[in-house]
């Protein structure tokens, strides 16, 4: 629908919007460079090689406190198994 | 001890990864903070003279800020995300202090992208000339605002203050968000950052300009743009130097050995010269008599004045800091050391009583680790030489910054007075040397930043927690693996980034 016949604002906006993206030159190479990044980012960095370390490993804060009062004092520093 | 158990490799690797991460990301950011101030500069002056010249300027500037932001984007969640994988005890012992800046940013980032963003890039011939021009104002001063809040957290890891130490949770908690918002450590990073951002985002204006002079296109479009990103260069220099002027104080007073290390400055001394031009001596160790340069031209005083606004003032050295100096005040490293460990034994045995319900012991623990908790990253070091950063990286990087934030004013009065007079066009080498001033003004950007962060070293959290101690007990080659990701990621980013960048340069403001 052409944005001059949308009467409601939030019609407008959306027309505002999607013109705009219709419009666009080098806007459409630009989008799909940040998709792929965004997708790279969470779908795959995120998910296979950036895991919370303490969230993934303990499930209360209690738990993850404790860990971490451990790493500072030392006391059970070499009973840790190392991660890859 | 935990420091004779560390994984050192991957602690480096680590840190190379965040280093990596954080210099592409600065790559963006910068020329974000800087452009969009020039944009709303041209455009203001499209809306007050009606001159569409103008407007074509504008919206020319505006696609390659849109370029520089739209490949930029996100990559600063990285650094997040390797915050919770290879940095797991640091992530949470400052979870509660940077949890409100970085959700502050976040809001507020996300606010000004998906409205005012859409109105700059979408909204011309379609809302009235005044409200683009305030989007984009808006986009200008949101964009610098957002960035406050990162540097407000970088500012607290320098000098952490405003929170206090929750011996029950391992986390530092936020007493007064005031206090670490208006640390004298956060404000200068803020105003040193964003103004030398406006430098080089000037530099990138005036160096795009020579080249369309240099090929002999665009000429309106290129003098008035050099015009008015000369004044602003010029304008920011002045801040840059100010501000650049109060990030050394506030070393001299919370980070001695950083200001030390920059000026590879080994043995203290009143009326302390700045080395102007200097070679490191490589052979030299805290602990000898050798000369700590092969070379150097220093200006008397200068640094004693820089450091303390007293030009014969003593200015600590590197081996002061080590080992102590009585005579001027100066507890040497070994003694931190001592207290550091007391510190540590104290939460070890505030941590053993309370899991045993010893009351007594506990509340003995707690009044034993408050007495040392100031000096608790000084528990992990294994010796004094430990709290040295790597003097020649910090050195030459502080001295490239410099002479180039000497040099890019000389350049811009230049650029301006030509461009006055109107014979701009015929100074090819002035030209030439502002398309190159455009890499040396990323150069000196980085530059400052190697400075403030290899300059902390060893420190994640200054004096409370080094980055043998912040990092996860992760191996070296889990990190090796995402570091050689990353680098193929930004190397193919970076890349389309200068193509595309290159693609819209070379159609000019024609399409407009």
């Amino acid at each position: 629908m052409p944005a001059a016949t949308i009467t409601t604002l939030p019609g407008r906006i959306f027309a505002f919007y999607r013109d705009g993206f219709a419009a666009m030159q080098q806007g459409r190479t630009l989008w799909a460079i940040i998709a792929v990044k965004l997708f790279f980012i969470f779908a795959i960095l995120r998910v296979f090689f950036f895991p919370d370390l303490l969230a993934a490993r303990f499930a209360t804060d209690q738990e993850r406190a404790a860990y971490v009062l451990e790493e500072l004092t030392g006391a059970q520093a070499l009973i840790h198994p190392v991660h890859d | 001890m935990l420091v004779d158990n560390i994984d050192l490799a991957m602690v480096n690797w680590a840190r190379a990864q965040f280093a990596l991460t954080a210099m592409f990301h600065w790559v963006f950011v910068p020329l974000t903070l800087g452009l969009s101030f020039l944009v709303a500069f041209f455009e203001s002056l499209y809306v007050r003279t009606g001159n569409p010249e103008w407007k074509r300027i504008t919206r020319f500037w505006m696609s390659l800020f849109g370029i520089n932001f739209a490949i930029g984007v996100a990559t600063g969640i990285i650094l997040e995300f390797e915050f919770g994988t290879n940095w797991s005890n640091y992530s949470w012992m400052v979870g509660d202090i940077f949890g409100a800046p970085l959700a502050v940013e976040g809001i507020f980032a996300f606010f000004i992208e998906a409205t005012f963003f859409a109105v700059m890039f979408f909204g011309w011939d379609r809302v009235s000339k005044g409200f683009h021009l305030l989007s984009t104002w808006l986009v200008a001063i949101g964009s610098n605002l957002s960035a406050l809040w990162i540097l407000v957290a970088n500012g607290w890891m320098q000098y952490p203050v405003g929170m206090a130490f929750n011996p029950d949770k391992a986390r530092f908690e936020m007493q007064s968000f005031w206090e670490v918002l208006f640390s004298p450590v956060a404000v200068s990073k803020f105003t040193h950052a964003t103004t030398s951002s406006f430098q080089l985002a000037a530099l990138f204006v005036v160096g795009v300009s020579s080249w369309f002079l240099l090929t002999g296109r665009h000429h309106t479009l290129a003098k008035r743009s050099i015009l008015v990103a000369s004044v602003f260069g010029l304008l920011s220099s002045g801040f840059v130097a100010f501000t650049g002027d109060e990030a050394a104080f506030t070393d001299a007073r919370v980070q001695p050995m950083k200001l030390a290390a920059f000026e590879g400055l080994y043995q203290g001394e009143r009326g302390a010269g700045l080395t102007a031009i200097g070679i490191l001596n490589p052979a030299k160790a805290p602990a000898d008599d050798q000369d700590p340069f092969l070379v150097a031209v220093k200006v008397p005083g200068l640094l004693s004045l820089l450091a303390n606004r007293e030009p014969g003032s003593f200015v600590p050295g590197i081996r002061d800091l080590i080992y102590g100096n009585p005579a001027e005040g100066i507890v040497g490293i070994d003694q931190k050391i001592g207290r550091g460990r007391q510190a540590v034994s104290a939460l070890a045995a505030y941590t053993a009583a309370t899991a045993a319900g010893e009351a007594a012991g506990r509340a003995a623990a707690l009044t034993a680790f408050q007495q040392h908790q100031d000096f608790f990253g000084y528990g992990f070091l294994a010796s004094p030489e430990q709290a040295v950063p790597p003097v020649a990286l910090t050195f030459y990087a502080f001295h490239v910054m410099v002479a180039l934030g000497a040099f890019f004013p000389v350049l811009f009065l230049l650029f301006l007075v030509w461009t006055m007079k109107d014979t701009i066009a015929g100074k090819h080498w002035l030209l030439r040397l502002g398309v190159i001033s455009i890499f040396l003004g990323y150069l000196a950007s980085q530059a400052g930043w190697i400075v403030a962060e290899v300059g902390r070293q060893p420190w994640a959290i200054q004096n409370l927690l080094p980055v043998t101690v912040a990092r996860s007990n992760l191996t070296a080659g889990a990190v090796q693996t995402t570091f050689f990701l990353f680098l193929a990621l930004f190397g193919l980013l970076f890349l389309a980034e200068i193509r595309i960048m290159l693609r819209r340069i070379a159609q000019g403001p024609a399409s407009f």
